[in-house]
């Protein structure tokens, strides 16, 4: 348990991937079995055992220490399981060596230490009244480290800034394989995975699923560059298709040992999401997997991503919400079908087998995504900036942009450059005017890079003033961010810890021109408004504070983007 | 008795006054005599008249503010009672860093001592705190509760070292106050058997020196070149706190950003900091360290001048001991702190 104890501490203060990652295999490469299994459970999501609740941990300190002394602490510290593992007593060692020392024999753990695997079998068996008395055992066993991490795991809040993504990369990567490898065994196994550490380490074959309805590594596409890929692509090689604004999700069946259909939705990262969407699930009564966009469809409409946001952000699925927010899939790919795997086959053979599969399926939940057909690179131009023209007809507030897909292509793993390109609709553009920067992480850590940025409004008296709408920490150079901190550094008017406010009004102030994919209303932004996928499109070291927009141009964008219809509506009522 | 504690030492605009002594202790404004129990910059300030203190204290202040950072001083000896008006006074190690005291005043049988900042951990660089019994206890509470329990400073040592391991071709930027703490970093990894040279910001050098002209030694410590420092993979280097974040620490090659500090025991501190690796290493007394010495001075009143005053005044108070908090201003609030100035100004 100490030495996961030590990584998940690690880790919680590491902000740099690759770093997370060498911490990562490190471990991995160390730790015994089954040690290291349950610690890969725990940062997938892969274990279930009885959580303990906040009220039973606070009594076990009150217990021990003077509640009053512990309320001052709490409400310092912040978090009652840092709180707790930083005041809970430890019983002083025999010799009064404090704690353990370092050097050569260092590695003799007191032997009553719990292993993380007797903590998961434990948690997993335990009766609720005895709960109280095992965490205690072990509290007292662990240092402080060891208690943080132990109480985090068993409040069910983990969070050390690892997905299950990475920590399958850092697996992977101890037998030279990648991620997806892993992923493409990884729905058939079970904690403490020792099948696959014994694969990844040469010592056995690669295990075998038994799934039958397994998730496999999605194909991505690459932004396309519009000033250099174009002259070196062939149009003819190319098919085009819409970009769906939802999510990414594969639809998979099949027939498990017993005969009995089973059905999986699983997001772009292999999280089952099936519970979530019970009436699509409904819908899967093929054997194959679909890989398609997941929408929000009323009146045979697509609704926006707004629409369906409002949908994933509920925890219980309620058959109010199936009514009100019915989940479709848009297919556009076929991975598998009747026990055949297809993606070695070219893009214009799945896209054939697609077509049938979708077609005898005959399902109002599964529909076809549509060819754009084009000859010419500007023809599809046309296409992207206006959907309707070509065919998007109702949905064209749906389509973000269009993909192009190499005809004669496999259906590849990972982020292939060269297959699939994806080229979005023009952003929005907003001139806003700079006044919040934060300091940033990893390599920049030390430069106020996260800027919060706002636009005009006028107050109730008529005066006009800046309201933030939002905050953006990319799209621009290293050059430009240098200039940028420079910036931030000689125009701070207040701090509030790692925020700088900037000085800014009508005749003073740095204008930022603002690119983002659309507007959603928002209770937690002051402006009422939020974008999405808000970044720097251009500095405007030229423009006067008092020519950025107002609110007005973002309030536009959310009107046109509430012209879905309302649940129970129909098509003409919203038109009209 | 005959007198209170309070002819003693009351507390005025400038901080603590001996009334009988006509002497201020660690004054936060220029006043005609102070008594100084360390060379801190919020302790220690210049522009005073007379000037008494322990001989490392009164050298680390000619270093900081030059020569004539007074107009007269006089070197207390460890241990040696002075006369000042109609008080006694002795000065006594706190532990906290080289040349640090406390200062116990004492007339007609009623003694009180200021203990300054204090700690009682292992510090190879300063002599260790020494109980002072007395009847009214003054001290600090920078890390007055009961969730500030250090480890042991070796194994904090090691975390350094095992990241160096782990990442060797990466600086290791390790923010340390530039008077006590990053000598007592340094000292440590020697002892912890580090022998490669340990690069130094400049605001560190020159009491650096000082250290190792009172005879510690701290190995190489060589200056950081500017144009150098992409160069020093794995190195570690040691600088002011708010060295860290700054432009200076950029040009180092993929940095790994740490910080010795008590306050590393509270993560949300440390990531506020953006520190990625926290080093809990602190020159003040932790809880059990604070409650253990009130006790051990079997003083039955307490005032606390700052930092976390409730948890240690109502523990005192479930001890039967009578205790007040003093509410100081003008002391670091964040306890361990220079202001960023001061070390600056040491560069």
């Amino acid at each position: 348990m100490n030495d996961f104890a030590h990584l998940l501490d690690r880790l919680a203060y590491e902000p740099r991937r690759n770093a997370k990652l060498r911490l990562l295999q490190d471990y991995f490469a160390h730790a015994p079995d089954p040690e290291r299994g349950y610690a890969l459970a725990a940062m997938t999501g892969g274990l279930t055992f009885r959580e303990a609740k906040p009220a039973m941990i606070r009594g076990l300190v009150e217990a021990r220490i003077d509640p009053v002394l512990f309320a001052l602490s709490h409400n310092y510290v912040g978090d009652l399981a840092e709180t707790t593992a930083l005041i809970w007593p430890t019983p002083e060692p025999a010799g009064g060596a404090g704690h353990g020392i370092v050097g050569p024999g260092h590695n003799n753990p007191p032997p009553h230490v719990p292993t993380l695997a007797e903590v998961v079998e434990t948690l997993r068996t335990v009766k609720k009244a005895d709960l109280p008395a095992r965490i205690a055992e072990w509290l007292d066993a662990l240092d402080e480290t060891g208690r943080w991490a132990l109480l985090k795991l068993i409040t069910g809040a983990l969070r050390v800034g690892v997905s299950a993504r990475l920590a399958k990369t850092a697996i992977g990567a101890l037998g030279g394989h990648e991620a997806d490898a892993v992923e493409e065994v990884w729905h058939g196994l079970e904690p403490p995975y020792a099948t696959l550490f014994a694969w990844v380490e040469g010592r056995a074959e690669r295990p075998t699923t038994l799934n039958p309805a397994p998730f496999r590594p999605p194909m991505l596409s690459h932004p396309i560059d519009e000033d250099g890929d174009f002259e070196k692509l062939d149009p003819a090689a190319f098919s085009g298709e819409w970009k769906w604004d939802g999510i990414r999700v594969q639809l998979v069946g099949g027939r498990d040992a017993a005969g009995v259909q089973v059905a999986r939705i699983y997001s772009r990262t292999g999280e089952d999401i099936s519970g979530a969407f019970p009436d699509l699930a409904e819908a899967i009564t093929f054997e194959g997997a679909i890989d398609g966009e997941l929408l929000i469809l009323r009146e045979q409409r697509v609704q926006s991503f707004n629409v369906l946001q409002q949908r994933l952000n509920r925890k219980a699925v309620t058959p109010k919400l199936l009514e009100e927010f019915p989940a479709h899939v848009r297919a556009y790919d076929l991975m598998q079908a009747d026990g055949e795997d297809l993606r070695p086959l070219p893009f214009m053979e799945r896209r054939a087998r697609l077509e049938s599969f979708v077609a005898a399926l005959d399902h109002a939940r599964i529909d076809l995504s549509p060819l754009v057909p084009f000859s010419t690179w500007e023809q599809l131009a046309i296409a992207r900036s206006d959907p309707a023209s070509v065919g998007g007809g109702a949905d064209s507030d749906a389509i973000e942009g269009v993909m192009l897909k190499a005809r004669d292509s496999a259906y590849l793993p990972g982020r292939p450059k060269g297959p699939w390109w994806k080229w979005k609709r023009e952003p929005f553009r907003v001139d806003t005017v700079m006044m919040y920067a934060q300091r940033g992480h990893g390599k920049r850590s030390s430069f106020y890079s996260d800027y919060t940025f706002g636009v005009w409004r006028e107050r109730e008296d008529g005066t006009p003033e800046l309201v933030p709408v939002g905050k953006a920490y990319h799209g621009f150079t290293d050059a430009e961010l240098a200039k940028l901190d420079r910036y931030v550094r000689n125009n701070t008017t207040k701090r509030f810890g790692p925020v700088r406010e900037v000085s800014y009004g009508l005749d003073h102030g740095l204008v930022l021109e603002i690119a983002f994919e659309g507007v959603q209303r928002s209770t937690r932004h002051k402006s009422g408004v939020a974008m999405r996928f808000p970044r720097v499109a251009r500095i405007r070291w030229d423009k006067p504070a008092a020519e950025a927009d107002r609110i007005d141009a973002l309030e536009t964008i959310l009107a046109r983007g509430e012209r879905e219809i309302a649940p129970g509506e129909t098509l003409t009522e919203a038109q009209g | 008795m005959s007198i209170s504690a309070s002819d003693l030492l009351t507390l005025t605009r400038e901080g603590l006054y001996c009334p009988l002594g006509r002497f201020h202790v660690d004054p936060t404004w220029p006043v005609p005599r102070a008594l100084i129990t360390h060379g801190h910059a919020d302790h220690a300030r210049s522009g005073h008249g007379h000037v008494l203190a322990t001989p490392e204290t009164l050298r680390i202040m000619a270093v900081r503010y030059g020569a004539d950072f007074c107009e007269s001083r006089q070197e207390a000896p460890l241990g040696q009672a002075i006369r000042i008006g109609d008080v006694t006074v002795r000065f006594a190690p706190a532990g906290h860093v080289l040349g640090s005291a406390q200062i116990a005043i004492e007339a007609q049988g009623v003694r009180v001592v200021v203990s300054g900042d204090y700690k009682r951990a292992y510090d190879p660089t300063c002599l260790p705190f020494e109980v002072v019994p007395c009847d009214v206890f003054i001290t600090e509470a920078t890390f007055g509760l009961p969730v500030f329990r250090m480890p042991d400073t070796r194994d904090e040592v090691r975390k350094l070292l095992d990241s160096v391991a782990l990442f060797p071709e990466r600086a290791h930027i390790v923010g340390a106050y530039a008077l006590g703490k990053a000598q007592r970093v340094m000292a440590l990894l020697r002892e912890a058997g580090y022998d490669r040279p340990i690069y130094l910001h400049g605001a560190m050098e020159k009491l650096t020196e000082l250290y190792k002209q009172e005879g510690i030694p701290l190995g190489e410590t060589p200056k950081v070149v500017a144009a150098e420092r992409g160069k020093l993979h794995g190195a570690i280097v040691l600088c002011p706190p708010s060295s860290i974040q700054d432009v200076w620490s950029r040009k180092f090659p993929d940095p790994v950003t740490s910080f010795a500090s008590g306050w590393m025991r509270v993560r949300a501190r440390a990531r506020q900091k953006g520190v990625e690796l926290p080093l809990c290493i602190s020159d003040h007394s932790d809880w059990p360290d604070l409650c253990r010495t009130i006790r051990e001075t079997g003083a039955g009143e307490v005032w606390v001048t700052h930092g976390q005053e409730d948890a240690l005044v109502h523990w005192c108070g479930t001890q039967g001991i009578k205790a007040k908090p003093l509410h100081m201003l003008g002391y670091g609030d964040d306890g361990e702190s220079e202001p960023a100035a001061a070390a600056e100004e040491a560069a």
